[in-house]
């Protein structure tokens, strides 16, 4: 009976309005809406989405408390395996994991599962939250170095475990990429991050703004005169990729990461904020993932005709399908098969244009992905004031060159094994140092599972 | 909070504080630089490290009223605290790395202009700490611009200061000095050093490479975290990409694409004009 009913549809911020301001897209449920929703999940006997799930959240019995109207029960649930739900609830790409496995999703529309975790996150933050049982204090301290998604998750597992945990962070605000990557309007820095952020130093948690370990402190300091037991490397991918194409240098050619920096961390849409940003009237964005919607969205808000312009056709984009669908009904333009071949400037060294190529898709490469390949004689030109390139990142060498004892991989990549144990005993590593750029709830899956080797390692 | 325990005018546009920074005072060298945010809704701003205390904790930087942000540092007084300073960032300079004797045979040249003067000063009293011969050439404008004499004099073997108007030492440019010493008077130098504005940094270049000297510049890019995450501070380097603040600040004059670097280096002034307005503004609002 129950998936007779049909997904509840979530309220929406309307797209004309929204594109010309930073406020939240989603509304999320209400109560009523969120209770509606919960009554389709069969609470399945052998739940596939749990296992969909990279930090295994107990799906069914959350859902069904939310059912049920307990929604502070709802909460405690998600709080058993999740330090960020209303984050999660915002950002997983739910429809590669716990929601591309409902068995709902077979034949209608699976569970909206990531939209009923917001909501119980939501609701137990405005009723006055949930606070996890914590285990004694055990005497140990470990530091956590960043706190993303990767490092509040470990040092949340931690603190929970009992022990003295010290997050090191190099910028001036704690979240790394929750609070520099990801805009306002998909995620609420004041009201969603440093709200979680403070749920994990409720438990204990210090955090250590502005320092950079690799420089400030190493990590053999911090073992060896800081009287930490154990460290977890959660500094994440930072590096932007460009294309090294000729006219990439011009003034008006930003990576993605500066760009969102400015606008997300150091809040230039904010009047009150000293910090420039150069968004133009035209704004090219490269690439094809979340951070590009981000940035195109971004651009758009500060008042920029935008334009994506992606190798590969819609169908391979790496962004979540939410993103893509948002960003087009907000205005943003999609140039797919076209790549950039150079940046063109003015007489001042400005950009004044793209000159791109068409593409076809060609024989699928290793990854099973076709790949793109370009149409000889095919160049033309998109005028514009503004090129954001949003390749991808790689990780910062920093901590990699300063550890003795720490290995690496030819992408710079730091080697851990499935627990985040690496090379160096006492040194574990997850989330985008590891892996390179990939998701914040696989990050915080890493962050997990690296608090419990740690835990081992410290206590057998 | 990062408290200012000592502040002092060098000239009336340049100011000197003594800021307590315990981790950062313990990890700085010589060639290495920080960033300071003012108040919470300041930019982040790199600023060269002109000495550092690790005993007190405590950093020196020099800054001089150029936009809003660097006049809001300006404003500060003993006493009040920053909200953020962190570092230290980039790599060491050079010579940090030689051994005792390698640095015994060398003998270098700083050429440093206006405030650029400032972060000389830790590199030639690191070297002076170690017994390198070091001369100094400081150039300013006029004589009321000229910073740090007395503390570079206390630590180099020979100082010469050249002023535009000629109102104190030479009356000329860095580069014609620093032609004199080698040309005229036989000075030897095996490693030149130049730190100033990027234009100062560019003809100091020309003339060493004229000279067959070899010069190490200190490049002061845009930066947004320091940390290599944003990439404003990219600057080709022998022909690569190269990230100023996790792989420099210091390079091989020789190198550098000046040219490119001046032009990123005005990327945002017309929002620094406007922000200088708006930041009059709030000063108006009683902020």
């Amino acid at each position: 009976m129950a998936n007779k009913i049909p997904r509840v549809p979530v309220r929406e911020q309307d797209p004309k309005v929204r594109a010309t301001n930073f406020e939240e897209v989603c509304y999320g449920y209400n109560a009523e809406e969120a209770q509606l929703e919960a009554s389709r999940c069969l609470n399945c006997k052998n739940p596939r989405c749990v296992g969909a799930c990279p930090v295994s959240v107990k799906i069914p019995q959350f859902i069904s408390e939310i059912a049920a109207g307990n929604f502070a029960k709802a909460a405690e649930v998600l709080a058993e395996d999740s330090s960020l739900p209303a984050i999660c609830g915002r950002v997983c790409p739910q429809e590669s994991q716990c929601e591309g496995s409902c068995i709902l999703g077979i034949k209608s529309e699976p569970v909206a599962i990531g939209k009923l975790e917001r909501f119980a996150a939501d609701w137990s933050r405005e009723n006055g939250g949930t606070k996890p049982v914590v285990a004694p204090a055990n005497g140990h301290k470990v530091a956590v170095i960043g706190s993303g998604p990767a490092g509040l998750a470990c040092a949340y597992d931690l603190a929970k475990l009992g022990y003295d945990v010290t997050i090191f962070e190099a910028l001036h605000r704690p979240g790394g990429v929750l609070e520099y990557g990801i805009p306002e309007f998909r995620l609420p820095k004041d009201k969603i991050v440093a709200a979680e952020i403070n749920d994990v130093k409720a438990l204990g948690v210090k955090i250590e703004t502005n320092v950079i370990v690799g420089r400030t402190v190493t990590i053999d300091s911090l073992l060896d005169n800081e009287g930490f037991s154990a460290v977890f490397v959660g500094s994440g991918a930072g590096l932007p990729r460009f294309m090294n194409i000729p006219g990439e240098h011009l003034n008006g050619v930003f990576s993605a990461n500066e760009f969102l920096t400015r606008n997300n961390l150091m809040k230039a849409y904010r009047d009150d904020y000293d910090t420039p940003i150069h968004a133009g009237k035209k704004v090219v964005v490269v690439g094809g993932g979340n951070v590009a919607m981000d940035a195109a969205r971004t651009a758009l808000r500060l008042g920029a005709e935008t334009t994506i312009v992606y190798r590969r056709t819609e169908k391979e984009l790496p962004a979540r399908v939410e993103e893509v669908h948002h960003a087009k009904e907000e205005g943003i333009q999609f140039a797919m098969l076209t790549n950039p071949v150079e940046v063109l400037g003015d007489e001042n060294g400005w950009v004044r244009g793209v000159r791109c190529i068409r593409m076809e898709l060609g024989e699928p490469d290793e990854s099973g992905r076709r790949s793109p390949v370009e149409i000889p004689g095919s160049e033309f030109d998109i005028e514009t004031d503004t090129v954001i390139m949003s390749l991808g990142t790689s990780p910062n060498p920093l901590i990699a060159r300063t550890t003795a004892g720490l290995e690496t991989n030819r992408r710079g990549c730091i080697v851990a094994d499935e627990s985040g144990a690496t090379s160096r005993p006492g040194v574990f590593a997850g989330g985008d140092a590891v892996t390179g750029a990939a998701t914040v709830i696989l990050a915080m899956g890493a962050g997990r599972k690296a608090a419990e080797a740690i835990h081992k390692y410290i206590l057998g | 909070m990062y408290k200012i325990v000592s502040k002092d005018m060098l000239t009336p546009t340049i100011c000197r504080m003594k800021v307590e920074a315990p981790r950062l005072a313990s990890a700085a060298q010589p060639g290495q630089f920080l960033i300071i945010r003012a108040d919470e809704q300041g930019e982040r701003i790199p600023l060269t490290i002109s000495d550092y205390d690790r005993s007190a904790g405590t950093v020196t930087i020099v800054t001089q009223k150029i936009g809003a942000s660097t006049s809001e540092i300006c404003s500060y007084e003993e006493g009040d605290a920053f909200a953020d300073v962190v570092g230290p960032l980039g790599i060491p300079s050079d010579f940090t790395e030689m051994s005792a004797e390698e640095l015994a045979s060398r003998k270098y040249v700083f050429i440093a202009g206006g405030v650029g003067t400032a972060p000389v000063y830790p590199q030639v009293k690191w070297l002076h700490e170690r017994g390198v011969a070091v001369d100094v050439i400081i150039g300013a404008k006029t004589k009321d611009l000229i910073i740090y004499k007395e503390e570079m004099e206390a630590v180099c073997d020979n100082l010469y200061i050249c002023t535009d108007d000629g109102s104190e030492g030479f009356k000329g440019l860095v580069t014609a000095m620093l032609e004199k010493l080698v040309n005229e008077d036989g000075k030897k130098y095996d490693q030149a050093v130049a730190i100033g504005p990027m234009i100062m940094m560019k003809f100091a270049t020309l003339t060493c490479k004229k000279l067959e000297l070899p010069v190490i510049v200190s490049l002061n890019t845009l930066m947004v975290d320091g940390t290599g995450m944003c990439g404003a501070c990219r600057v080709t380097v022998g022909g690569k990409v190269r990230f100023a603040c996790v792989e420099g600040p210091e390079f091989d004059g020789y190198l550098v694409d000046f040219d490119e670097a001046m032009r990123r280096q005005r990327m945002y002034s017309t929002e620094e004009r406007e922000a200088i307005e708006h930041h009059t503004c709030r000063i108006g609002r009683g902020k």
